[in-house]
């Protein structure tokens, strides 16, 4: 395998994935070099890895081989400033997608995270509301199917309705049906004017928010134990617009107009386990009260539906804070009730979150867990579908050596 | 089992009066909004509940009989085109909204529900379905999710596929399977993206569950006339180059401007070579200063008439004329061919140009009506078939113009699917290997080719064996075997 030779070097310290450490590294530095070595790799037990924001999320693979980093497939190919597209490779840094000239790519990411892991993880953040995630804003893909193959699916054009909308597919797979090496993505113009608005009110008001005609590009909640629960909303538009906006926004919440996000904007809520949270608008509330009470500090978009929530669970170095705050709290509103039952064993804690969860429409899936726990931790809860997820996945990946038991139902 | 014994069967289990054979029955469903396209099934079945359709799609994967799906019948690919020897099962009466809930911004209605019917339930409360059809009147949302619709406010909206979050879907050995849900972000494949567009070929969706959008406080329409399509173009990219979203940017030229004066009397201004509708919404205090911005840049770029709908009368007045022109150029042309297909932006002044270039050579004309913001064309190849030979010159230059498409990186449909119509052209967009890929999801769902057989690829193939490990990754921890 002259390829794998050529490009694969011993694995380091740091080439591990969820303890399992790899044997071999290898950076393709193009899709032909990568569809080379997928199709060379053939046999070994394969990892991609993007920016590593996330690698570490999700249970251990079942073997491991060769991990392939994207971090030398990297370039902006195309940006079609008039039709609002760029086309750019996996690699990319999701920060230089966010400053192209007058056009960003709206799609939150943390720092060092790429544009293919962006799209493996289907992630997003508060912008969510308004733009959508990754699913909505790809437009085209370039994939290494497991057995080497290049396939491609959509195109570079918004609106396409050709052939089935693998795009979709591929997006939030988290590395299980291939390698993904390009990406075609619509912008947005880059605001004229953008503003936020933050108060300490409870989450219940976002449905203030919503009612009113503001259009809010973000709606994020943070609520924690023993804190004072915020909600702070980001307006984008014209300097005019956004200034009548954001004041009638502040009126409505009795809170501030001020140019900043306030600090957990976007940012995950600390503690060593996270979980993604989703439910039906109305009841966002109660679910935030409900994990709250279960000592999380909760974080997220109260405009979509989608909150994280983070705790400590006490069983390593991260220990501290979270979780003597959460019993701290249990004195006020109906949190408190649930609170006192759910601090302590976190797999209890995570029982009565998933289940506020799917009471309100949603599910609750753990993002990161500390590796003694993440073992015998049930992460995503019920998944509809499974079996015929299972059936897509023998189908691309029929040797099953991609990211082997990393996603849904040991997929 | 012979089909009259299938027949019987299937009557005795969901009702007769749901199941026909009746040959003059059956003739009404021969054919969708594509007409020229007609084949007679073999058994219709009008089903009234999802049981009716597990049953009826049980029983086809038990006798391999294949099924096709229709809606209210208005796709414009053959979608709903029926199988000579199969069943055509008709979702249309399935029409309830099931749940209306406005403050989660959700409806869950059956999939014969059609698309203006679901706006309607939720404007009382301050919402609307986005996802807006020229045919929304009377396509079904099944259709819809099927094709992945857009319409004119898909600029600024999105397709079908941003706006729908959850389905029950009935798959083609007759389960029922739940695909997303309420809430966004359903963990696992995202196997409802991958259903949306995917043209009833892998299984029929009984329940929808979409999103409503909040009724924008304003919406403000401006009709420029233009002494060309390259002026308009022009106009177009410089509104998109500004930062401006509208919610809605359509072109019409001087050909279908004509046959919508003639049929609706829209009143557009005189000597136009195109015309464009540019409409704004959202809240007032942003849509003031962009409708000014777009007014000012339709001046600069040479518009010599421009009119601002006063209230919504107005507003209904400049939109007939879009609305109607399809319908319009009827009757101007005895026949034509409505093409669909997708440009960049940029592109739109050549590829116009170009088109008109095609036309002129093979002797046709082609009147053009557009989603200018977005590049998809419409161009309306005009023919009369009582003229020999006129109606292949108008199939060469539709074809010629889908090549146009995709020699400047577009594609081959925006929103009216592949379905029987497109799907030889399927090749020159993708790879052999792209549409196998394709077909890995479609063996995955339909390992037996029995839901819409013959629709969007352009080759028969096979799924060959079913892959090995059926139970799945669990059973096989710490044995794999490479
Ligand atoms: C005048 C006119 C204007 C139009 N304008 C537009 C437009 O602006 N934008 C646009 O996108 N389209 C437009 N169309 C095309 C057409 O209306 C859409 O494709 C529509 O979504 C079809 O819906 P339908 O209910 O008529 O589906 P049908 O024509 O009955 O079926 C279409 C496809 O969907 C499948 N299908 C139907 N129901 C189901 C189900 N329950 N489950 C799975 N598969 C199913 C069928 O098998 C078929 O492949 C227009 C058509 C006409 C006639």
């Amino acid at each position: 395998m002259p390829v794998l030779d050529d490009l694969a070097v011993a694995a380091g310290d740091d080439d591990v994935v969820g303890g399992v450490p790899a044997r071999l590294v290898a950076a393709p530095a193009s899709t032909e070099e990568a569809a080379a070595l997928v199709a060379a790799s053939a046999g070994l037990a394969v990892v991609i890895r993007g920016g590593g924001t996330k690698v570490q999320q999700g249970p251990p693979p079942r073997e491991l081989d060769l991990i392939i980093d994207t971090r030398r497939l990297t370039g902006v190919v195309e940006h079609a400033a008039g039709d609002l597209i760029t086309v750019v490779r996996a690699g990319t840094p999701m920060s230089e997608l966010h400053a192209l000239p007058a056009q960003q790519l709206a799609l939150d990411a943390p720092p060092g995270a790429t544009a293919g892991g962006t799209v493996a993880a289907n992630a997003g953040g508060p912008r969510r509301l308004r733009y959508g995630t990754a699913r909505d804003l790809l437009i085209g893909i370039t994939v290494i199917r497991p057995d080497g193959l290049v396939t491609r699916a959509g195109g570079k054009v918004v609106k396409n309705v050709a052939g089935y909308d693998l795009g979709k597919l591929y997006t939030g797979s988290f590395g299980t049906l291939g390698l993904i090496t390009e990406c075609v993505f619509r912008l947005h113009p880059e605001p004229a004017a953008t503003s936020f608005v933050r108060a300490y009110a409870a989450p219940g008001h976002a449905a203030r928010i919503l009612a009113a005609q503001v259009a809010p590009s973000a709606l994020e909640v943070y609520a924690a134990p023993g804190a004072d629960p915020e909600v702070a909303v980001l307006l984008e538009g014209t300097a005019a617009g956004v200034r009548e906006r954001a004041a009638t926004v502040a009126a409505l919440l009795g809170g501030d107009v001020t140019a900043e996000p306030p600090p957990w904007w976007g940012v995950p809520p600390p503690g060593d386990l996270t979980l993604q949270l989703t439910g039906v608008l109305s009841q966002v509330p109660a679910l935030v009260a409900t994990a709250v009470g279960a000592g999380a500090t909760v974080t997220g978009s109260a405009g979509a539906g989608v909150l994280h929530a983070g705790f400590d669970t006490g069983s390593g170095s991260a220990a501290g804070s979270g979780s003597a705050a959460g019993s701290g709290s249990a004195g006020s509103g109906p949190a408190a009730r649930s609170g006192s039952a759910g601090c302590g064993d976190p797999h209890g804690r995570v029982e009565l979150i998933r289940a506020a969860a799917l009471r309100a429409g949603g599910h609750a899936v753990v993002r990161t867990a500390p590796p003694g726990l993440r073992d015998t931790l049930d992460m995503w809860g019920p998944v509809p579908g499974l079996a015929l997820m299972r059936r897509v996945k023998e189908r691309f990946d029929p040797a099953h050596r991609f990211a082997p038991g990393r996603f849904v139902g040991g997929i | 089992m012979d089909i009259d014994a299938f027949a019987a069967r299937l009557r005795a289990e969901i009702g007769a009066d749901r199941v026909l054979t009746d040959r003059q029955q059956l003739r009404t469903y021969e054919c969708d909004g594509l007409a020229h396209y007609k084949v007679i099934p073999a058994v219709v079945v009008l089903a009234r509940s999802e049981e009716h359709v597990v049953a009826t799609v049980r029983a086809c994967a038990r006798e391999e009989i294949p099924f096709v799906a229709r809606g209210s019948g208005t796709g414009l690919s053959g979608g709903a085109l029926p199988h000579a020897d199969g069943v055509l099962i008709v979702t249309s009466q399935l029409r309830e909204v099931v749940e209306l809930r406005p403050e989660d911004e959700r409806a869950v209605v059956q999939p014969g529900v059609i698309n203006l019917n679901v706006t309607k339930a939720a404007t009382p409360y301050g919402y609307y379905y986005a996802p807006d059809p020229s045919s929304q009147q009377i396509c079904s949302i099944g259709g819809n999710v099927a094709e992945n619709s857009g319409g004119a406010h898909c600029l600024k909206y999105g397709f079908t596929t941003n706006h729908v979050t959850g389905l029950r879907v009935v798959t083609p050995d007759g389960e029922v399977v739940q695909l997303g849900g309420l809430a966004p972000d359903t963990p696992g494949y995202d196997l409802l993206g991958a259903f949306v567009g995917s043209e009833g070929t892998l299984g029929i969706a009984t329940e929808v569950t979409v999103r409503l959008t909040r009724l924008p406080e304003t919406v403000r329409t401006l009709l420029a006339a233009f002494a060309s399509t390259d002026q308009a173009g022009a106009a177009t990219s410089a509104i998109i180059a500004a930062g401006v979203v509208p919610a809605a940017i359509e072109m019409m030229d001087a050909l279908s401007i004509e046959a919508a004066e003639a049929a609706v009397h829209c009143d557009y201004p005189a000597g136009a070579g195109a015309v464009l509708i540019v409409e704004l919404d959202g809240p007032a205090a942003e849509v003031a200063a962009q409708f000014d911005e777009v007014t000012r840049i339709c001046d600069d770029a040479g518009a010599f008439a421009t009119r601002v709908a006063a209230d919504d009368a107005e507003r209904q007045l400049i939109w007939r004329g879009r609305k109607s022109a399809f319908a319009a150029v009827g009757r101007i042309s005895p026949d034509y061919i409505v093409q669909d297909g997708v440009i960049p932006r940029t592109a739109l002044p050549e590829v116009l140009r170009r088109i008109g270039e095609v036309a002129d050579q093979h002797g046709v004309r082609v009147a053009n009506v557009f989603h200018a913001g977005d590049g998809n064309l419409h161009p309306l190849v005009l023919f009369d078939d009582a003229v020999p030979g006129e109606a292949e010159r108008a199939e060469k230059v539709s074809g010629a113009i889908l090549d146009l498409c995709i020699e400047h990186g577009g594609s081959i449909t925006g929103e009216h699917g592949v379905g029987v119509d497109k799907a030889r052209y399927m090749p020159r967009m993708f790879s052999d290997t792209d549409l196998e890929t394709m077909h890995l999801v479609r063996c995955a769902f339909d390992p037996d080719n029995l839901a819409n057989p013959g629709k969007v690829f352009p080759t028969p193939r096979l799924c060959g064996e079913r892959p090995g490990r059926r139970q799945g990754a669990f059973e096989h921890e710490g044995a794999e075997v490479f």
